[in-house]
């Protein structure tokens, strides 16, 4: 897997931790909801950044207050079919005030980059076959848009005039 | 050729179009190249409205809130006569089918679509579907303001909206204004009705959680005064809510009505309101009164002409197709006229391409270029002057169109079934055209007067059995076909689901059980009753006696 922020492919400054493996001694970490439960003052204490890898089902609202104190929070996809990501990002950029990084992981489409990225994805755990130029088709194959979202496009109906 | 009023495209809309023909023309050729897999272009195509059938690809084609202009009918009839086999049918959710499409070409056909200012965007799959609403909109007397402008702010909003293009399971959303209800309002996913409250303001009442499909519900009120500015801010906090709490572990409870029904209809209000309230802080979705008065000018009431009312007489076939498929229209003069799809004997919302062009040239001489799909899946010609009824039902006659059956027992819904459909366990036309045979007769059908029958091909319910005043559904019973009788439902202001009877009826007793329980209703009702008001008077009880009565598939059961 290769990640994408920006427009680039960038080395990954965090590593995925399972939840009975040790946290590594320094460098970002990112740990399942439960194990940020469990080690919460442990992580937050560590001086290194910290991400949580949240499943579909756990709704960013289980993080409580310390949202605010996560570097970065990767959405699963643990089947493209399944959006529910995609308004735990919208709320997290919005109700949350969620500034860092929210990456999408596990099962999604080239067909989904667009509408991630307008809901406040700006990070993607793609296969190594993946292009950056497919990257930027994704999201430039629709011009505009009708719907306000969490990335403050001009909508359709601002572009009018109205 | 008539200018309708009716919502056109801008340089905005037309782009969005195509560059979304463009995108689905990319995913064929991923998909040709076998870059996607079928289950990942499943997805794809499906919000672009093609299924896989039985026996070829299936098109379904977006009639947004069921209005057509006579250009747009032409051009479904060159698709159907140059991709498909010269015939479409309209759905109950006033989109048009073609049973007979090659996935190639499929760009090509939307790019004609486009060029006309129509989409399959959304027709299909987990998302915001197609938007509809009443048909007499904008010409029947009974509204408060006409809906449509509302249904194409929403069908702008939820087109490819970010976070709702992959719900749990697909989303029906239904307009209406008007105290009688011809868009089977409350069985949808989300219905809005546009209301005066005390003050005299309009707003919408909003609805939701209704559905069909192997679990029947109606819909729950979610908001009785919605502000006009806040409407979209609504819907989106209901989806939002459904978006996020809705289950994902079995496809067939993924609907928002099990949600509703499985949290209880005040806790989703509850949700629904903290979302809201959020949206409304933020404002972005308000709707600024310049705006809603933008899209509603498109759908001004047309320059109608000065005339009185004088309904035209005729011979006793004229009579009797005026007394069932001409309606009351607002400006004093002019009618609304249903144009029947069912035949008798012919498969209930079937039209072929002459037909379709006939249709076109009748829109453009009588109804100011203008036609309504409803989801009884027939057409109405909104704006007629009445006295061109006569050459309008001439001209009817000349296409076999003239069926002179709206409302009446032969005027079935059918879903396409078996014949068609690689979900369906038992064909429904074959079960509708022998009822509407057996019906035939237009004295009997009068004297029955207002009866609904309703038939499914499967649990599913696209030919709406749960909301018929009689409902059929088809099941499969070890490779024999099946059909559950069901009674008491409507799809009306007065909604309700229908009850099944009991065990299943043979495909060639079905229309017998009908029959006895047509012919006892007729015995039994009061003055006035329709077949729906007695059986909600009577109960279940001796309808059931009635139809088992010579019971023969006693036999297939015990």
């Amino acid at each position: 897997m290769r990640l994408i922020t920006g427009d680039a492919f960038v080395e990954d400054a965090f590593t995925t931790v399972p939840d009975d493996a040790p946290l590594p001694e320094s460098g970002g970490a990112i740990v399942s909801l439960t194990r940020f439960r469990r080690d919460r003052d442990i992580l937050l204490a560590r001086n290194s950044p910290v991400g949580v890898r949240l499943l579909a089902s756990e709704s960013p609202e289980h993080l409580g207050d310390d949202v605010r104190r996560l570097s970065l929070i990767a959405l699963e996809f643990p089947k493209f079919r399944d959006g529910r990501a995609f308004s735990w990002a919208r709320m997290l950029r919005t109700r949350l005030g969620f500034t860092g990084e929210i990456r999408a992981v596990g099962d999604f489409l080239y067909d989904q980059i667009n509408y991630q990225r307008r809901v406040g994805f700006d990070a993607w755990e793609v296969p190594d076959h993946f292009t950056l130029e497919q990257f930027r088709r994704a999201l430039t194959e629709m011009t505009n848009v009708y719907q306000p979202s969490t990335d403050g496009r001009k909508t359709i109906r601002e572009l009018r005039g109205f | 050729m008539a200018s309708p009023n009716m919502y056109r495209y801008d340089e905005f809309d037309a782009q969005f179009v195509a560059e979304r023909v463009a995108q689905f023309r990319g995913q064929v050729v991923r998909r040709l190249a076998g870059e996607l897999t079928e289950d990942q272009f499943k997805p794809l195509r499906l919000m672009n409205g093609l299924y896989l059938q039985l026996h070829a690809y299936m098109l379904r084609i977006a009639v947004p809130y069921g209005t057509l202009a006579s250009r747009q009918m032409r051009k479904l009839a060159h698709i159907a006569r140059k991709y498909d086999r010269g015939f479409g049918h309209f759905t109950t959710r006033t989109n048009m089918q073609f049973h007979w499409i090659k996935l190639v070409d499929v760009p090509d056909i939307l790019a004609e679509l486009a060029a006309v200012e129509m989409h399959c965007i959304q027709t299909s799959g987990n998302c915001v579907r197609n938007v509809t609403a009443d048909p007499f909109a904008g010409a029947t007397p009974e509204e408060i303001e006409d809906p449509r402008p509302l249904a194409e702010i929403i069908r702008q909003w939820s087109s490819l909206h970010p976070e709702f293009v992959f719900l749990a399971r697909k989303f029906k959303i239904a307009v209406g204004a008007t105290p009688h209800d011809r868009a089977a309002l409350q069985w949808h996913d989300m219905c809005v009705e546009v209301v005066r409250n005390a003050q005299g303001r309009t707003g919408y009442k909003v609805s939701a959680g209704g559905g069909m499909g192997r679990t029947p519900y109606i819909a729950h009120m979610m908001s009785d005064f919605v502000e006009r500015e806040d409407i979209l801010a609504y819907l989106e906090a209901v989806l939002r809510v459904y978006n996020q709490d809705s289950r994902r572990d079995n496809i067939h409870k993924q609907r928002i009505k099990i949600l509703i029904n499985a949290i209880g209809p005040e806790e989703m209000r509850e949700r629904v309101v903290r979302e809201f309230e959020e949206l409304k802080r933020m404002g972005t979705l308000q709707l600024p009164k310049e705006e809603l008065a933008r899209i509603a000018a498109y759908f001004a009431a047309p320059d109608f002409e000065t005339l009185a009312d004088d309904m035209p007489s005729g011979d006793a076939a004229f009579e009797n197709w005026k007394k069932a498929n001409v309606h009351r229209h607002k400006a004093p003069g002019y009618a609304i006229a249903t144009i029947s799809l069912k035949a008798i004997g012919q498969t209930p919302g079937d039209i072929s391409a002459d037909q379709m062009d006939a249709v076109a040239d009748l829109m453009d001489e009588f109804s100011l270029g203008e036609v309504r799909v409803s989801h009884e899946q027939n057409l109405v010609l909104p704006h007629v002057r009445q006295r061109d009824l006569p050459a309008i039902f001439k001209r009817l006659q000349a296409i076999d169109l003239a069926t002179p059956n709206a409302g009446l027992i032969t005027d079935i819904i059918a879903c396409p079934g078996l014949d068609y459909c690689d979900l369906a366990n038992a064909r429904s036309i074959p079960i509708a055209q022998t009822i509407a045979k057996r019906f035939a007769d237009l004295d009997r059908q009068h004297r029955i007067g207002e009866l609904k029958i309703k038939i499914s091909g499967c649990i599913n319910a696209c030919g709406h059995h749960h909301a018929g005043h009689i409902g059929i559904l088809g099941v499969d019973k070890k490779g024999v076909e099946f059909y559950q009788l069901l009674l008491g439902g409507s799809g009306a202001e007065d909604a309700s689901v229908g009850q099944i009877l009991g065990p299943g009826f043979g495909e060639h007793e079905i229309a017998d059980a009908v029959e006895r329980v047509v012919n006892y209703y007729v015995k039994v009702r009061r003055d006035g009753e329709r077949f729906l008001d007695t059986y909600r008077r009577l109960g279940m009880e001796p309808f059931k006696n009635i139809a088992y009565q010579e019971q023969l598939s006693a036999a297939y059961n015990g």
